[in-house]
Formats: C-alpha cells, structure tokens, sequence
C-alpha cells in the first residue's frame, strides 16, 4: 500500500471502496438441521466518493439501497468490512490513527430521522444541549455552560428559556432543532444527516430545510445528507450520489442529475416520482420491485428491471465511470 | 345533474374527554363524484384521517358524529345502526389504509381472504369466488396470480400487500373507496404503480377514490379535485391543477411554497412560522391567524365560511366582497 498523498485539501471526506456484510443466517442448529447454508447480506458493496469541504452531498435511494449502512459507517458508528473512510485525511478504521481520530470525533455529529429516541426524556434540553460541552470538555465553568447553550438554542431559532423544558414538551420540528443544537455543541464542522425531516410535516420540514442552509452559510459546515426524498435532495445537495441495492449508481452535480439523468436507474426514479410541480403529466409506468438483498440478480443489479439490459449485464459487475455504472451507458446505447 | 356518490354536509366529529370536548372536524362539506378522486391534504392533526373514518363509521366512543350528514348515494348513512353499516362497509365502501399488514390476516392465505369476503357481499359459489380472486389479484397488477393466490402476506413485498388490499378492498365493487395513505409506507417505484392503479379505478370503474394523504405530490398526480385541510376545517377545495399553481388560501400558498420540487430550483422554501394549533387550543376566530401573515382584525374574532372564488372554494376573509369592498 502507498502512504497516503495529502495534497487534496478540497476533498473533506473521502470514500474508497467501502463494503459491510451482515450475517443474516438461521441460527447454527436451525441451519444444520434444516441444512441451510449461512446467509450474508450485503448492505453496502464497493461504495466510493469524496465530499469537498463546505459542500452538501447527497444519497439517495429507496430502502434497501444501504443509503443509512453508508451513513453510519462514515460517522463511525458501524465498522465497515472492507474499505476505507478518511476524514480530513484521518482513517476511520486505521488502529494506527486511533488518538488523531479521537480527537476528530467530536468534528462529526450525526443527526437522526427522530431525535424524539435520540434524546434522554429524563433531562431537560439543557442539559442535552450542554452534553457534548461537558463530555469534550470544551468550556469550564457552569456560567459559560449556560451561556453557550443559550448561544447555540438561539442559533438553531429556539429561545434560550426552552433549556429549561423536557423534550416531550417540544414539536417535532422544535426536538430537530434541538437535536441540530447538540449537533453544533462540540464544535462539529461535518453533519451527517440520516432523513433528518422524513418525518416532519412539509411546512416544518421547510424550517429545518431553511434551517440547515442558514447554518451551512454561517458556519461552513459540510453534510452528507441521506434521503429518500428526491425533491428535498434537489433543494439541498450539490453533489448527489444514487444509490441501488449497496452500489453506487450514478455521481453527478445536482443540476445535471435531474436535467440530464444518465443511469436507467435514475431515470425511471425521477420518472416515478411524483410531484407537485408536474401536474397531470403522463408518466411512464415503472415496472418491478427492488430485489431481496440477500439474493441479488448477478452482473448489474437492475438488470432485471432495466430496459435497456444485454447479456453482458446479467453477467459482469458495472464500474462507476465518470459518474456511471453502467454498460449501456458506456457502450453508447442509451437514447439521450 | 347526477348524484354525487358521496356528499357530506357541515360534519361535526367531536371527541370528549375529562377537560371537556375537543372538535376535531368542524363544519367540513364536501362531495365526490362518480369515477373521481377527491384528494384530501393536511399536515398532521389537520383531520383528515378522521374525515375519512367518519365517512365509514368507524369514530370509536368517546368520540363522534355530533352535527351534520353524510349520503352515500343520496342515503344518509351517518344515522344508520352500526349493524347496518357493517354491512355498507366492505360492500358499497372500500378501504384502503397506510400499512397492509393490518388488513390482512399473517394466517391465512391471501386466497382465503379474498374468497371470504367476496362471498360475504356477493352470492358466488366457493369456485366461482376463486376465479373471481384470481381475476382481481390480476387487475390490480400481481404476477402469476393463479399462483400467488396461495401464498400467505408475509411472502408478498410491501407494494405486492398493497396491491392484495386493493384486491380486497374492490372485492365487492363498492361505489366508493377510502383510502388513507396508501402509498406513504412504499418506495417511490412502487408508489407510482399504486396511484396508476387508483386512477385507472376511476376511469374504467367509475369507482369515487376519497384519497387522504399529506403527500402533495400523490395528490398532484393521482386527484382530480383536493381539499386542503388545516385544523378541523376544509381551508379550500378546488381542482388540483389550480390549486397546486395558484392556491388562494393563505395557508395553501404557504404550503405549496414550502414544499421542494423537481421541476425548478429553489434557492429559499417558503417558510410558515410556528406549527398547526393543538386540538384544545385551537385559536378563535380563523383558527391560520397567529401564522398567517396577511391576517386583519376580522380574522381574529370572526369564523370564516367558504367563498367561491372561481371553481374554488375558499375560507378565508380575504375573498369577502364585502370585505373588498369595504377597503
């Protein structure tokens, strides 16, 4: 292996050939009576990007497509089975970076789809908000506590008095931004979003939407957003990754995604979806279903559902080239 | 001019519990005509889903109906004995809701359960009502349905269910079809194959589709006309195409503003302040004025009643005449 060139100060995060399996198997008796062989999932295969500093890069997906197994992986939360992610050059599975790693940690925060279950009932919000002040150990002293929890419940449009409330007492959009306060108290420069407003009622998703932009403004934070919702991945992202049963499909800036879709992929996703702003307009029927992860077709995954499929899509793997993966693409047998 | 297949009039669902009532729909009218789908819009707590379960009946005590009507055909089927109207829902009503596994049963096979109820509404032999399953779970798009017709649900997909309580829900050929989120817990893929199939209902049934959903992407697709709901009440109603691009309603601009499109990029969503009141404070007079920011004094204290404006229906101030007239 070569030593790691750091020359690349753009690039944030960088993703190299990030994998995770899961065993899903019967358990051994089950599987030696019923004579069963083990079961592995593969949640993530081959999965590489980078995000620049400052950006907002996007997956999307729909379930299964181990959009959120990408997400954990990069916060640290799960360990990856093969690859690597590097965070401002810092391995995050590296055992050799394990003190440079600790001390980036707190430089990432992750916020969840419901941060109802990501908060202690039993604390008031400031103390919530005040957690990661206190684990860090970044301001002494009970005073400057408070005031920075204040600060930062200002920051994310709350009023420093809510502090003293439980979480329950709070809307849901009211606890995201509460959760997006916890987020911003130990300094984090890197959110990872795992559908942070998938459950939020429209008009509030727009708050937290607007929210999360201001802040990227003020602050110059970095986001990998993870969605599921293509209109709100158009709104936030500026790089967007499509994600298929654990691959990448197609790596594209924003406005070229959804301008001019390559992969058949995309394309019948951004068909499919439906959206206010196409009103009565005729879709092309889409066929098929997302198959089980646990038994996946061989060579391209869409092959099955893919119009444009030959045999050498049954058979051989597509490489992402040039923001790609896909054969027909790059035999040039796509219409345009 | 025909019947509507279903027409509600000034309901009032009202839920009590020990601090006193909590009006949970108030005054909604609205009908659906044969082969339409009516979509209903709202954020949570808007009461839409409670409209819908008004419509068939199924308001558990301690709440109910305590105003208004609804006609099935011209019939008032709010006043029936719920024996009676056991035997409307499932024959002359369909519904659909968010999650299929709760209407199907895990032990039976998909099969059975639509033998049973076909031969419950209709006088089909056992054979016949088979063949009639098999012709269903075809219609609404399920592969190989001789085949899966034995299967149980949980060796169908999400969208595969889904399809199942349509089948089940059109089992009967009801005149009307309430669905309730049908398409929420699905992937997008499937989704698009779940409305296409709600609207080909309509066009070649001529079944009314009630379509409640928060989703105002389904609605733009899959409706004909929508209403938009905001705390108990129909804020405005109209055909979906001009809601969608010119709502009049303060509270249906800001909502069709704060949603993110695909068609266009938009640098700032537009932004409603604050959120939906709570059932027991829910503000007098326009229950939208502390969010609404063209509200004025009349707002306050007075309730405002629908208006026609156009080929919408509005309640808002803003749109009196008289009030036009008076600034």
């Amino acid at each position: 292996m070569n030593a790691p060139v750091r020359t690349r100060d753009a690039a944030y995060v960088e993703i190299e050939g990030l994998r995770r399996t899961f065993d899903v198997s019967r358990p051994w008796l089950n599987r030696m009576i019923e004579r069963q062989p083990r079961q592995i999932l593969r949640a993530v295969d081959g999965v590489a990007f980078t995000i620049r500093r400052g950006e907002t890069f996007a997956l999307v997906g729909e379930s299964g497509s181990g959009k959120s197994t990408v997400a954990r992986m990069v916060v640290g939360l799960l360990p990856p089975t093969g690859g690597d992610v590097r965070i401002t050059g810092i391995s995050m599975t590296d055992p050799r970076q394990a003190v440079e790693r600790r001390r980036l940690r707190r430089r990432i925060q992750m916020i969840f789809q419901d941060p109802y279950a990501s908060m202690n009932p039993r604390w008031r919000v400031r103390r919530i908000v005040a957690e990661p002040i206190r684990a860090f150990n970044l301001i002494q002293g009970e005073a400057a506590i408070t005031g920075r929890v204040g600060e930062l419940l200002t920051l994310v449009g709350l009023h420093p008095d809510d502090g003293a409330k439980y979480p329950h007492e709070f809307s849901g959009g009211q606890r995201q931004r509460v959760a997006i306060a916890r987020a911003l108290a130990s300094e984090a420069e890197f959110l990872v979003g795992d559908e942070p407003t998938s459950a939020l009622d429209v008009s509030v998703q727009a708050q937290i939407l607007n929210l999360m932009r201001d802040l990227q403004d003020r602050l110059g934070l970095t986001y990998l957003f993870i969605s599921h919702n293509l209109a709100v991945v158009r709104h936030m992202a500026s790089r967007i990754g499509v994600m298929y049963l654990g691959r990448v499909v197609e790596i594209a800036d924003g406005r070229a995604l959804f301008t001019a879709p390559k992969h058949p992929y995309t394309r019948m996703l951004l068909d499919a979806v439906p959206d206010i702003g196409m009103t009565g307009r005729q879709r092309i029927p889409v066929s098929g279903e997302i198959p089980n992860p646990i038994d996946p077709p061989s060579g391209c995954a869409f092959n099955p559902r893919c119009p444009f499929a030959k045999e050498r899509c049954r058979t051989e793997v597509p490489e992402l080239i040039e923001g790609v993966a896909c054969h027909a693409f790059q035999e040039r047998r796509l219409p345009l | 001019m025909t019947e509507p297949v279903l027409s509600v009039r000034n309901l009032r669902v009202a839920f009590a519990n020990r601090r006193g009532t909590l009006t949970a729909i108030d005054d909604v009218s609205f009908d659906i005509a044969r082969g339409e789908i009516l979509g209903v819009v709202g954020e949570s707590g808007a009461g839409k889903s409670v409209t819908g379960s008004a419509v068939i009946g199924l308001i558990d005590p301690p709440g109910g109906i305590v105003g208004g009507e609804v006609r099935l055909q011209g019939e008032r089927i709010d006043t029936l004995s719920p024996e009676a109207m056991r035997r409307i829902r499932g024959r002359r009503i369909g519904m659909i809701f968010q999650d299929p596994l709760t209407s199907l049963n895990p032990l039976y096979r998909v099969g059975r359960q639509l033998i049973e109820t076909i031969r419950t509404h209709t006088d089909l032999s056992e054979k016949a009502a088979r063949g009639r399953a098999i012709d269903l779970l075809a219609e609404v798009g399920i592969p190989a349905p001789e085949r899966r017709i034995d299967g149980y649900p949980h060796e169908f997909s999400g969208g595969m269910r889904q399809r199942v309580v349509i089948a089940l829900a059109l089992a009967a050929e009801p005149e009307l079809i309430i669905a309730d989120e049908p398409t929420t817990a699905l992937d997008v893929s499937v989704q698009a194959q779940i409305i296409a199939l709600l609207k080909r209902l309509g066009t070649e049934r001529g079944t009314a589709v009630m379509l409640v959903t928060h989703d105002m992407g389904v609605i733009a697709e899959a409706a004909d006309r929508v209403a938009v709901m905001y705390s108990g009440r129909i804020a405005e109603i109209g055909p979906v195409r001009d809601v969608v691009t010119n709502p009049l309603h303060p509270y249906a601009k800001g909502l069709m503003g704060a949603i993110p499109t695909l068609a266009q990029e938009t640098d700032r969503l537009a932004q409603i302040p604050g959120s939906m009141p709570r059932l027991s404070a829910i503000p007098k007079g326009c229950a939208f004025h502390p969010r609404c920011p063209s509200a004025f004094t009349r707002c306050v204290v007075e309730r405002p009643n629908p208006i026609a404006v156009g080929a919408h229906q509005v309640a808002c101030h803003l749109y009196d005449r008289s009030e036009a007239s008076a600034a």
